[in-house]
């Protein structure tokens, strides 16, 4: 790829020039990108390093509930089990909520290190007027969310609309004040794996400091060829800016053999520099108690059970 | 490993092929297609079609995870390994909240199904050498066990006269994911002995077949695939029980373990490694098969689960 640094600066000056840029990006070839990623999932990881990888991918989750039905008592049950997942498992990097249930999980989680992550924006649909949209986001960071999840503007950029994603990108980042602004491109709804790459670069152009692949709320969620497009995106956008950029598949991730899989992923693809809790994330819900599952099978030898770990 | 593994996964792979190939005596597959078709218009032979014993998991017959087969009678049959032991038990237990909430008539009703398939397998059962008794046998205890599905309740439960203004009922459970260990002396017979009342009461079941007898147990789990029963109610693995069955034992997921099958010395190790986790064991004395059965096995599976309720006046 051959953009200079000086190029990236004011791409966005112009409906014009970001769409030559956007359209400009070199087109993925989906046959390749799919075989690479299957081929990728192949790699056997066993015993010293998969209890490696077991503890970093429980460092790495965003424990997730984002259900109509959610209540204080869940929220805070489920900030306890972030906290102390159990058989001396690691903490798992954040709590991801929605805004409403921000203030309770910002009782439980103070002061421990663990994050607090809300969505906003009109999640997962993103379809509300954007002054909602910005206040929804102000008010989650008021109640102490320190990571927010934004959805992108799908209508808008479907129909090509660029710079008004971007620059509702821009506001929600200046929305979000000192929090950390995560990226949700909606991959599921994005119909092309050209669309995934030009929705990775606007995100990262207009400022995101994470970009997140889906809501988990439509049938199609994180796929590995999607998590590993958007890993090259963050690789060349940090080769060409100096800036590193965050990824976090969602949704669908269930099991620690999938975990390990995106795992194999970063590594062959962003490098060893995204293989931290800072820099790539799982939002799961699920996934979790898979994790430590197969964390006590390591441990004790025999096939663990349900009956075991908490109920989610 | 491999000693695990007994052969050579790519060796074993091979050889399946050059036995398929050396079937097409030889020409290029051209020729011999135009050399079949020629035949089966005259009427005169055709290419055999042999069959592939697989794996019985979730309701689908797949081929053992690790690749591994080895050879009964002149037949490739898979070997499980503990992998696909694991994905049997996730399988059984998906099934199992399904399968217990079913009715009990109903399940009567898909254990009486199975008896109808097997009656029409039973020419397949007698060329893999089953004698017709135990076939005749096989087939009228699934019809026997059927008939319990919706009485052993009454036999077992009931209300309890307690000193109180209480209304209390017991009523049977089933224990839930139960490992089973196939009989070795009797192929079809045994195997259907143990395997249909501890379905025939709700619980899943994991079934190691019996190392020598896994034509017989691949064909009944054929019978099984096509006679309503859901997928992972049943799921059998054939190969070696005493490399599968310590998984199976330690296994957290896993509620019971019936050792019908197992050797002496096997059955200690089992029966230690299942007091891990507390599972309910039964470790049964060596069986006539052809003897009335009695309720031993059906309530072997369950719990008892007593309620009381005040009563109003």
């Amino acid at each position: 790829m051959t953009v200079s640094l000086a190029a990236l600066a004011d791409v966005a000056r112009s409906e014009a020039s970001l769409r030559a840029f956007l359209h400009g990006l070199p087109g993925v070839d989906k046959v390749g990108a799919e075989q690479r990623a299957a081929a990728l999932g192949t790699r056997s990881i066993k015993t010293s390093a998969k209890a490696w990888a077991i503890d970093l991918s429980i460092r790495m989750v965003d424990l997730t509930t984002l259900e109509g039905a959610d209540t204080p008592g869940k929220v805070r049950n489920l900030c306890q089990k972030a906290l102390n997942p159990g058989h001396g498992a690691p903490r798992v990097a954040a709590i991801c909520v929605y805004p409403s249930m921000v203030a309770t999980a910002h009782e439980a989680l103070r002061g421990s290190g663990v994050h607090l992550a809300s969505v906003a924006t009109a999640f997962p649909s993103g379809q509300a007027p954007l002054s909602v949209r910005l206040d929804d986001t102000r008010a989650a960071v008021a109640a102490g969310a320190d990571e927010i999840d934004m959805v992108i503007n799908r209508g808008a950029f479907l129909s090509g609309r660029y710079t008004e994603v971007f620059e509702e990108i821009v506001a929600v980042k200046e929305a979000c004040g000192d929090a950390h602004l995560k990226v949700i491109l909606e991959t599921g709804e994005l119909a092309t794996y050209d669309n995934v790459r030009r929705a990775s670069w606007l995100a990262m152009l207009a400022g995101g400091d994470f970009i997140k692949t889906s809501t988990g709320k439509v049938p199609v969620a994180a796929t590995p060829p999607v998590t590993m497009i958007m890993l090259e995106a963050v690789r060349d956008f940090l080769a060409q800016t100096g800036r590193k950029v965050g990824v976090k598949p969602a949704g669908g991730i269930r099991t620690t053999k999938d975990a390990v899989k995106y795992l194999v992923l970063v590594n062959e693809t962003a490098g060893e520099g995204w293989l931290d809790p800072d820099w790539f994330r799982f939002g799961a819900s699920t996934l979790l108690n898979d994790l430590l599952m197969q964390r006590s099978k390591l441990a004790t030898g025999h096939y663990a059970g349900p009956d075991y770990v908490t109920l989610d | 490993m491999s000693e695990l593994t007994g052969q050579n996964p790519d060796a074993a792979t091979r050889g399946q092929n050059r036995a398929s190939r050396s079937e097409l005596t030889g020409q290029n597959p051209d020729a011999a297609t135009r050399g079949q078709n020629r035949a089966s218009r005259s009427g005169s032979s055709r290419l055999a079609v042999r069959k592939t014993y697989k794996l019985f998991i979730g309701g689908a017959f797949p081929r053992s995870e690790s690749g591994r087969t080895y050879v009964v009678n002149d037949n490739n049959v898979a070997l499980a390994s503990r992998k696909d032991l694991r994905d049997a038990v996730v399988a059984a237990r998906k099934a199992f909240p399904g399968w217990s909430g079913a009715t009990a008539y109903n399940r009567g009703q898909v254990v009486y199904r199975i008896a109808e398939m097997a009656e029409a397998r039973r020419k397949e059962f007698k060329s893999l050498g089953v004698p017709s008794d135990e076939v005749d046998a096989a087939i009228d205890r699934l019809v026997w066990y059927a008939g319990w599905s919706d009485k052993i309740a009454q036999v077992l439960g009931g209300a309890n006269p307690v000193a109180g203004p209480y209304l209390n009922i017991s009523s049977p459970e089933p224990t839930g994911v139960v490992g089973v260990l196939a009989p070795a002396d009797s192929a079809l017979l045994g195997l259907v002995s143990v395997v249909a009342p501890a379905i025939v009461t709700g619980n899943t079941v994991v079934v190691l077949a019996a190392e020598a007898h896994p034509l017989v147990a691949v064909t009944f789990a054929e019978a099984l695939a096509t006679s309503d029963v859901p997928g992972g109610v049943v799921n059998l693995l054939t190969g070696r029980p005493a490399e599968t069955a310590p998984w199976l034992a330690s296994h957290a997921d896993v509620n019971a373990l019936d050792l019908a099958g197992a050797a002496t010395d096997l059955a200690r190790d089992l029966e230690i490694a299942a007091a891990g986790t507390l599972k309910r064991v039964l470790r049964p004395a060596p069986a006539d098969w052809h003897a009335d059965p009695g309720l031993t096995r059906l309530t072997a599976f369950l719990e008892t689960k007593t309620v009381w309720h005040p009563k109003g006046v």
